[in-house]
């Protein structure tokens, strides 16, 4: 089983992308999800939204139409775009790996929305293939102190109390 | 595929409910959720049918507590039981890290049973994920009912290399917490091995 594991630095790195998606595309919110459903980072107003909820539908609405297009003989459908009457909704892939969501309204267009993701999913793909060498890297060395290190068996029964 | 955030210090792990049509897994994940502190929990989310059927998953985040300072989370995922949509099925089943497979009792599910274990099986390895090497829980519900096949009938024909198993009835929510609890400590202790 291969786990995403994600260090501070590219965590610093991909917020600030998030970030400044959010603001050169003129988002209302931004975000970064695992192909598994679990929330990496965002960006934007995101106290009123269940963000957990959002990413585990978002990265089922992938799967589902990476399941269609499986059948139709395409690889992937790699860029989702949902309107709905007030907001509407821009879903693509980054490095095959992660799901870039941008939430946006009429004070923005769907062309800079494109632009300006085109743009974020470069930067973020390079800092996953770092993340990814740098995982690789640590698992070798096992540098840097794992949680499970300090873990016990007598840790984990107390959790589940 | 679990995902630990060293930045915000969270370990995250996926749990998928699997078993025939009617089961009762969403009743499992529905006891849940009725049990556990606000602060605990997430929203559930049912993506249902008319008649309440589960179309493509049932999905509850539950936060547990810390250990040495990681917040530990668990992502509850059910798949659809019924046979004809085995495609959603198999999609819910990527990167998990347990599995719980929840068996109907009733004599006339036996084939369903067996049927949905044998689904479980493949789509696994369709994914390079082995059953027997995945930390996995068997729960036997409906256990209230007239017509039930023995626990020792059952374990024989489900169970033969005896992995963790409980009586439920998850509608009343006997065994459903000891089965969680049984597949979460087995996932954390596999991340702890594997780490």
């Amino acid at each position: 089983m291969s786990e995403l594991v994600m260090y501070e630095e590219e965590f610093r790195r991909i917020d600030e992308e998030l970030k400044r998606l959010y603001q050169l595309a003129n988002a209302k919110l931004v975000f970064l999800v695992d192909k598994n459903g679990q929330l990496i980072s965002s960006a934007g107003d995101t106290h009123d939204i269940d963000t957990t909820a959002l990413a585990s539908l978002t990265a089922g609405n992938i799967a589902a139409t990476g399941g269609i297009a499986k059948l139709l003989g395409q690889k992937e459908f790699s860029i989702l775009f949902h309107e709905g009457e007030k907001d509407n909704i821009h879903i693509s892939l980054v490095a095959n790996k992660v799901i870039l969501v941008v939430v946006f309204d009429q004070r923005t267009s769907l062309g800079l929305v494109r632009l300006r993701v085109k743009k974020s999913t470069q930067s973020l793909e390079r800092i996953f293939e770092e993340l990814d060498k740098k995982s690789s890297i640590e698992e070798r060395d096992k540098g840097l102190t794992s949680p499970f290190s300090e873990i016990t068996d007598e840790d984990i029964d107390r959790l589940f109390g | 595929m679990s995902f630990i955030n060293y930045s915000t210090r969270e370990i995250n792990c996926k749990i998928v409910y699997y078993g025939p049509g009617l089961c009762g897994k969403t009743t499992n994940l529905q006891f849940i959720y009725k049990k556990t502190a606000p602060e605990q929990k997430g929203k559930l989310i049912s993506l249902a049918t008319e008649s309440e059927r589960t179309l493509f998953f049932d999905f509850l985040p539950l936060a547990l507590g810390d250990i040495k300072g990681f917040r530990v989370r668990f992502h509850l995922y059910t798949v659809p039981g019924q046979v004809f949509y085995a495609a959603s099925r198999k999609l819910i089943l990527k990167g998990v890290d347990g599995v719980v497979f929840v068996a109907d009792s009733q004599i006339e599910r036996m084939d369903a049973n067996i049927e949905s274990l044998e689904d479980l099986r493949i789509n696994l390895a369709e994914y390079g994920y082995e059953l027997d090497r995945l930390p996995f829980v068997i729960q036997y519900n409906k256990r209230d009912l007239p017509n039930i096949v023995p626990v020792g009938e059952l374990q024989k024909i489900l169970n033969p290399d005896n992995v963790p198993s409980y009586e439920a009835i998850a509608s009343q929510g006997m065994g459903v917490f000891e089965t969680l609890k049984d597949v979460g400590k087995q996932v954390l202790k596999e991340l702890k091995k594997n780490y």
